[in-house]
C-alpha cells in the first residue's frame, strides 16, 4: 500500500489527476452531459411536460432562421450588451484608476461593490417601484428638477437603456475591482519613469496603463459581454409590469434567454428552446475568440 | 417572490440530486401528506380552514403551497418536467389543455361516477368547462369569476356623478356612449381642468378617469377589451368555445373596441400602457391616481381593503348587445405522478363539496361554485356594509360568456399580446396590428 503511494506520489501527472477529479466530476455531471443532451434535444421535438421528443432533424434550426421573433430578440440583446458593456467598462475603468492612483482604502473598495451583493431579482423589483412611471422615486425627482417624468420600464425606446443603466449600477464596482486588481501588477518604477520623462496624468493614462491593462481588459470584456448575453432574470421581473407579461411593451425588451425560457418552459417547446441555445453558445464562442485575438488578451507587455 | 426564485433554483437542484432524502416532499411512514398548490395568497387561509377539518376526518395531511401568479405556472411546469409536481393543484382554463395533452393530469370520471358526486350543485356550465376533448373530467369547479368595475365614491361626487350613472352607463365605439362620458368627467389635470372642460392637458393629468390590468398577459382581453368587444356581439372563437381553433382576431368589431381604447388614451381618460408596466392599476387606485377601475371578482378584496378610500362596484357598461363579461372557473387538478391518488382523490372531492365550499363563502375572498355557498358570502358582505351585485347581475340576466378554452393558448397570447400593446402605444392601427397577429394565431394553431 505504502509503496504503492510512493510511487503515485512522485508521479506529478498522478497526483494532478487526483486533485482535478472533484472538478472535472462536477463539469461532467453539471455542464458536458447537460450540454450535450440539449444539444440532442435540439434535434428533436422534445416537450417538458411530455419528458420525451422525437427526432426531427435540422427542423428547430429551420424553423428558427425564419422566425422573427428570434432574430428580434437578438438584436435587442445586442443593442443591450452593446449599450451595457461600453457604458460599464468605461466606468468601471474610470473608477478604477481613480482608486488607483488617489486612494487604496478597503472602505470605498467595499461600498462599490455594494450593488453586487444584492440579488438580481430583488434589484429588479427595487428598480420597478423606483422606477415607476407616475409612483416611483425617481420621476419625482426628475419633476422636481424640472426635467420631466420618463417611461423608462413603460417606453419601447426607454427600455433597454433603462435595463442596460440598471444592470451598470449592479455591476460596475466589481468591474471596477477586477480592473483594480490588474492596475496593482502594473510595476510602480513605470509611473516614476512616466514622471520623470514629464508625462502628465492623461499621457500616462493613454501610453502606461491602458497598453499594460490590456490582458486583464480583455478578461473582464469577455465576462461581461458573456454575462450580458445572458441577462434574464433583470428582465424577467422587472418588465411586464406585475402580472404581465414579461418582454414587454410591444416585445421591445425581449431579449435572447426570455424568449429561450417562454418557449422552454411557457409554450413546452425545449427543442425549439435547446436549438436557440446552440446558436447562442456558437455565438458567443466567436464573440469571446474575436476579443481575445484583437486585444491579444492571452499575451502582457509586461514580461 | 423571493421564496419562489429560491425554489425555482431548488427545484432542478433536487431534480439532480433524486437521491437526497431532504429534498423529498413527502413524509415517511403510513402518514401521507399532499403537496397543494394554488396562486392567490388571499385564498390561503379558507383552504387552511378546509385542509385542517379535512385532516380531522380522514388522517390525510395536506401541505399549502402559495406562489404568485408570474411564477406558478413556470414552477409548475418544472416540477412536471421533474415528476415531482403536487399531488392536488388549482387550475386555470388558460392552462389545463396543455396538461390534458401531454398527459400529466389525472381524469377523475371514474372517481365521479364511483362517488355519485352530485355535479348539477354548482353553477351551471361550471362542470362542463373541465370535460376535455377527449370526453373525460378533469376537475372539479371551486369557484368562478365575472368582470367589472371599481370606483372611488368620492371622485365620483366630485365629478358630480351618482352611483346609478356609472350602473346605467351605455357604451358604444363611435362616440363611447355615456361611458366615455362618464370616463372624461372623472379624468383631472394637473391645473383642476376635468376631462370634459375645455382647455384639459392629456399630457399632464392628475387623475385618470380608468384603468385596468395589463392587457397583454392574456389573450382573452378578460379584464379590457374582451367583454367590450362582446357586447357589439364579437366572439372570439368562431368554431365554439370550448376546444375551438379558429380565432377571430381580424374581425371588425375588435378593431373598433381598441381603436376606442387607444383613443381614450390619446385622450388622458385612461391610463397610458407605460403606467400598466409599472406597479399597477391598484397601486394607482390607492394613490388617487385612478378614478375607476376594470377588474375580476377575485380582485374585490384588494379595493375593499384599502384604507381611507370609499370603494363602490357597478358592472361594465352596457353596449349595443347588452352588458357582458366573461364567466371563467377554476377547479383542482390531480397531478398524474401523484403516489396517492385515492387520497388526492379525497381532497379534490372535499374541496368542491359544500362543506369546504360554505368555508370559501364565508371567508367572501371568491365567489364559491355552489349557489348556497354564495349566499352565506352575501350575508357576510352584507353584514360588512359591501355590496357586490355588480358581479353576479351578469348570472341573473345570463350574459356572460366563457373564458377561451384551447390549445397553444400562451402562444396566442404572445402573439395578441404584443398587438395590443402596440394599438394602445398609438403606434399602428387595431385593424392593421389584429390583422397581422392573426396570421401569427393561425400558424400558431396549425390553419
Amino acid at each position: 500500500m505504502s509503496e504503492r503511494w510512493q510511487r503515485v506520489r512522485h508521479h506529478p501527472g498522478a497526483v494532478a489527476a487526483l486533485f482535478l477529479l472533484p472538478a472535472g466530476f462536477g463539469f461532467v455531471v453539471f455542464y458536458l452531459w447537460p450540454a450535450i443532451r440539449a444539444l440532442w434535444m435540439s434535434f428533436t421535438d422534445y416537450n417538458v411536460l411530455r419528458g420525451s421528443g422525437d427526432w426531427v432533424g435540422l427542423q428547430n434550426y429551420q424553423d428558427l432562421a425564419a422566425d422573427p421573433l428570434f432574430w428580434h430578440s437578438m438584436r435587442v440583446t445586442a443593442l443591450y450588451v452593446v449599450l451595457n458593456i461600453g457604458v460599464q467598462t468605461a466606468l468601471a475603468l474610470a473608477m478604477a484608476v481613480m482608486m488607483d492612483r488617489l486612494t487604496r482604502s478597503a472602505l470605498v473598495r467595499g461600498v462599490l461593490v455594494l450593488p453586487w451583493l444584492i440579488p438580481q431579482v430583488v434589484v429588479g423589483l427595487l428598480w420597478l417601484w423606483m422606477l415607476d412611471p407616475r409612483l416611483g422615486v425617481v420621476n419625482h425627482l426628475l419633476d422636481w428638477v424640472g426635467i420631466g417624468g420618463q417611461d423608462f420600464f413603460g417606453s419601447p425606446a426607454q427600455v433597454i437603456p433603462t435595463l442596460a443603466g440598471v444592470n451598470t449600477w449592479r455591476f460596475v464596482g466589481y468591474t471596477a475591482l477586477l480592473i483594480f486588481a490588474g492596475l496593482q501588477m502594473i510595476p510602480r518604477h513605470l509611473y516614476e519613469a512616466a514622471a520623470l520623462d514629464g508625462a502628465g496624468e492623461w499621457r500616462t493614462f493613454w501610453r502606461v496603463t491602458l497598453p499594460l491593462l490590456r490582458p486583464v481588459l480583455a478578461l473582464v470584456l469577455v465576462l461581461s459581454v458573456v454575462g450580458s448575453f445572458q441577462v434574464f432574470d433583470l428582465v424577467q421581473v422587472a418588465t411586464g409590469g406585475i402580472g404581465g407579461q414579461p418582454g414587454g411593451p410591444a416585445n421591445s425588451s425581449l431579449v435572447i434567454y426570455v424568449y429561450i425560457f417562454r418557449h422552454a418552459f411557457n409554450f413546452n417547446n425545449a427543442g425549439y428552446a435547446a436549438a436557440m441555445s446552440a446558436v447562442l453558445a456558437v455565438l458567443l464562442a466567436a464573440v469571446t475568440f474575436f476579443i481575445m485575438r484583437g486585444l491579444r488578451g492571452s499575451r502582457s507587455d509586461l514580461a | 417572490m423571493k421564496l419562489s426564485w429560491r425554489r425555482r433554483i431548488a427545484v432542478p437542484m433536487c431534480a439532480a440530486l433524486l437521491l437526497v432524502a431532504a429534498c423529498s416532499g413527502t413524509g415517511d411512514g403510513d402518514k401521507v401528506t399532499l403537496d397543494y398548490w394554488l396562486w392567490d395568497d388571499r385564498q390561503i387561509p379558507q383552504y387552511q380552514e378546509c385542509a385542517d377539518a379535512f385532516t380531522a376526518q380522514s388522517g390525510v395531511e395536506v401541505k399549502i403551497t402559495q406562489y404568485a401568479w408570474e411564477d406558478y405556472w413556470s414552477n409548475l411546469n418544472t416540477q412536471f418536467a421533474a415528476r415531482r409536481a403536487p399531488d392536488v393543484f388549482t387550475d386555470h382554463l388558460a392552462f389545463y389543455p396543455s396538461f390534458v395533452q401531454n398527459q400529466v393530469i389525472l381524469p377523475i370520471n371514474e372517481y365521479v361516477e364511483r362517488d355519485n358526486v352530485d355535479l348539477g350543485q354548482y353553477y351551471p356550465g361550471l362542470a362542463e368547462l373541465w370535460v376535455g376533448q377527449d370526453g373525460k373530467r378533469y376537475g372539479l369547479p371551486k369557484d368562478w369569476d365575472t368582470i367589472a368595475m371599481a370606483y372611488n365614491s368620492t371622485m365620483l361626487a366630485a365629478a358630480g356623478l351618482s352611483r346609478e350613472d356609472v350602473w346605467n352607463a351605455t357604451w358604444n365605439p363611435s362616440d363611447g356612449g355615456t361611458f366615455e362620458d362618464i370616463i372624461a368627467r372623472l379624468s383631472v389635470d394637473e391645473n383642476g381642468v376635468r376631462g370634459n372642460e375645455p382647455g384639459f392637458d392629456a399630457t399632464k393629468v392628475a387623475v385618470y378617469g380608468l384603468s385596468f390590468d395589463n392587457p397583454s398577459n392574456s389573450a382573452s382581453g378578460q379584464t379590457s377589451w374582451g367583454n367590450f368587444a362582446r357586447s357589439l356581439g364579437f366572439e372570439l372563437l368562431a368554431d365554439g368555445n370550448p376546444w375551438g381553433t379558429d380565432y377571430q382576431f381580424d374581425d371588425p368589431r375588435l378593431a373598433q373596441t381598441l381603436d376606442w381604447f387607444a383613443r381614450m388614451v390619446k385622450a388622458g381618460y385612461l391610463t397610458p400602457l407605460a403606467d400598466l408596466q409599472g406597479v399597477g392599476y391598484v397601486s394607482l387606485f390607492e394613490a388617487g391616481d385612478v378614478a375607476l377601475t376594470i377588474n375580476g371578482s377575485w380582485a374585490i378584496s384588494s379595493f375593499t381593503g384599502i384604507s381611507g378610500a370609499e370603494v363602490g362596484f357597478a358592472p361594465l357598461p352596457t353596449g349595443p348587445q347588452g352588458r357582458w363579461s366573461i364567466y371563467n372557473g377554476l377547479a383542482d387538478a390531480i397531478s398524474a405522478n401523484t403516489a396517492h391518488r385515492d387520497e388526492a382523490w379525497q381532497w379534490v372531492k372535499y374541496l368542491a363539496s359544500a362543506e369546504c365550499q360554505n368555508v370559501v363563502g364565508e371567508k367572501a375572498v371568491v365567489f364559491p361554485a355552489i349557489p348556497a355557498s354564495l349566499k352565506i358570502g352575501e350575508q357576510v358582505r352584507e353584514q360588512a356594509g359591501l355590496d357586490v351585485s355588480a358581479y353576479t347581475t351578469y348570472l341573473e340576466s345570463q350574459h356572460t360568456f366563457l373564458y377561451p378554452v384551447t390549445v397553444n393558448f400562451d402562444q396566442v397570447t404572445q402573439a395578441v399580446g404584443a398587438a395590443v400593446d402596440e394599438i394602445l402605444l398609438g403606434n399602428r392601427p387595431a385593424a392593421e396590428a389584429l390583422t397581422a397577429a392573426q396570421k401569427q394565431v393561425d400558424s400558431i394553431m396549425g390553419r
